[in-house]
């Protein structure tokens, strides 16, 4: 049995308008935009992060340097025993000492991803502030992290996939609700 | 990309896919040691020992770096300071090491298939840090990623591997990988130190180095290994150096863009002459850097993430 896609939540349109509105929080509770830094999480983070500092040039006028995290040496959930995660580059060519950090990722859950990404950054250098974008909020936290921006708050049972595509590597922008192969409904 | 292995034992047991792992794996992790912090947490907790029965600060060391930049607690165990000296079989050392609960032996052994054996009764994951004159796989596996940063491919690449052939492990395990990958690998020494049977490994051989370089795109020299030559194997150092040294004369037959490697240690003006071993060409220095990379990757490949299934 295939996995199957239960619902799609979010169209181009609607992800272009989380994005607008997100942009301009993050504009509007940063007064030095000059101090801040993004970071995104690998792999669809990074797209996010690159869409965010593209929409904070177009608004504002101004650059924000976006670097790019991989956790997979600091995770702590490896979630399928049988895969081996693939290790890729952070680069982050720029410092993050007393800079506001913006970490971006594309679905929040459990919390962990986060909770490595931070101590990674932490191994990096000492940030002003780190502050959280994810782009689903879908609940579920095992630790006691909140995002400061969301795209959407996505209430989902936890057998359940959230996906988020997009367009740089799906060829279109959307959020789907999966049903993973094999389970029952309830 | 899985790399379902149990032990890095040499470079014949890869397959070109798993020395393509190991490589991108080893360039991802390269950008940690030129941080501040040269430290990630992922093998927090294991033990590895550092199980060195032959002279080495170059491969010793690279690897106990790479254990600490991943967390892992190393402990070096020398010939001279244990209780080898006493009598202890190599079989009662692993043993004895193994009933205290590590997870890793890096070996190296002047006994050629050494960690093979180790492998067949001890629990741990076994890395061959040099087995005699048989395999050297992460020097090998550090000189493919210098050239990969060097040359970006493989494919018809000619790789000329200049010294003491019969009794380099170097030589040996270089030739296995590089043949993996594609590229014209061509042997040269005296006649006394390259054996024809290379031929069945899919090298070239020539006895006559000033033929051998023209077109080369990488030449790797080789020490004189004067203590594992139980007899004489050529007239005298002079007469070596005249035939077979690297010289500024002799690189001018390669290719213009030719890199200079060597494993060391070098023999200043024996195989290598002081301008050749020094000059922008050489990356031998690039090669000692990207052998903690290598051996970051080897250690993560085989030691991180939880038990899974081993093929092999």
């Amino acid at each position: 049995m295939e996995d199957k896609v239960k619902a799609k939540i979010m169209d181009s349109r609607k992800i272009k308008r989380s994005f607008h509105r997100m942009t301009h929080e993050i504009i509007e509770r940063n007064r030095d935009l000059n101090n801040l830094v993004i970071v995104g999480v690998r792999t669809r983070g990074v797209f996010i992060a690159h869409r965010i500092q593209g929409l904070i040039q177009e608004f504002e006028g101004i650059e924000i340097p976006v670097g790019v995290l991989d956790i997979t040496l600091y995770r702590d959930d490896f979630s399928d025993p049988t895969e081996q995660h693939i290790v890729k580059k952070t680069e982050i060519d720029f410092s993050i000492d007393k800079r506001d950090v913006l970490l971006v990722d594309d679905v929040l859950f459990t919390g962990r991803t986060i909770r490595a990404a931070m101590d990674s950054l932490i191994d990096l250098g000492r940030p002003k502030s780190i502050q959280l974008l994810v782009f689903i909020d879908r609940g579920h936290r095992e630790l006691p992290i909140r995002a400061d921006y969301v795209g959407k708050f996505l209430p989902t049972s936890r057998r359940e996939r959230v996906k988020l595509q997009m367009k740089e590597i799906d060829n279109k922008d959307e959020v789907l609700i999966i049903e993973p192969a094999g389970t029952k409904q309830e | 990309m899985a790399f379902n292995h149990k032990h890095l034992l040499g470079i014949q047991s890869l397959s070109a896919q798993d020395i393509r792992t190991i490589l991108d794996t080893a360039e991802s992790l390269s950008e940690i040691s030129s941080r501040e912090v040269k430290k990630v947490p992922i093998l927090r907790g294991k033990t590895i020992i550092n199980l060195f029965y032959e002279a080495s600060t170059r491969t010793r060391s690279s690897f106990e770096l790479a254990a600490k930049r991943l967390s892992a607690d190393i402990s070096n165990f020398s010939k001279a300071t244990s209780a080898v000296v006493k009598g202890e079989t190599l079989k009662d050392t692993i043993l004895n090491l193994e009933a205290m609960n590590i997870d890793a032996i890096i070996m190296r052994h002047a006994s050629s298939g050494s960690p093979h054996f180790v492998s067949s009764f001890c629990s741990s994951h076994v890395i061959n840090a040099g087995d005699g004159t048989h395999e050297h796989p992460t020097q090998a596996l550090l000189d493919a990623l210098t050239i990969q940063q060097e040359k970006q491919t493989f494919k018809d690449l000619k790789v000329v591997i200049v010294g003491d052939i019969l009794h380099s492990r170097v030589a040996r395990s270089d030739l296995y990988l590089l043949k993996k990958l594609g590229a014209k690998v061509v042997l040269v020494g005296p006649p006394s130190l390259v054996p024809p049977a290379f031929k069945k490994y899919g090298a070239q051989i020539d006895y006559n180095f000033d033929r051998a370089i023209e077109d080369a795109d990488v030449v790797m020299m080789l020490r004189i290994q004067l203590e594992r030559q139980k007899r004489i194997y050529f007239p005298s150092l002079s007469e070596y150096h005249e035939l077979f040294s690297l010289t500024p004369q002799r690189f001018s037959r390669a290719k213009h863009d030719a890199i200079i490697m060597h494993p060391g240690p070098i023999n200043r003006d024996v195989e290598i002459s002081t301008d050749m071993a020094d000059s922008a060409k050489s990356v031998i220095l690039k090669q000692v850097e990207n052998g903690i990379a290598v051996r970051m990757a080897v250690l993560y490949l085989l030691l991180g993430g939880k038990e899974r299934e081993i093929t092999d």
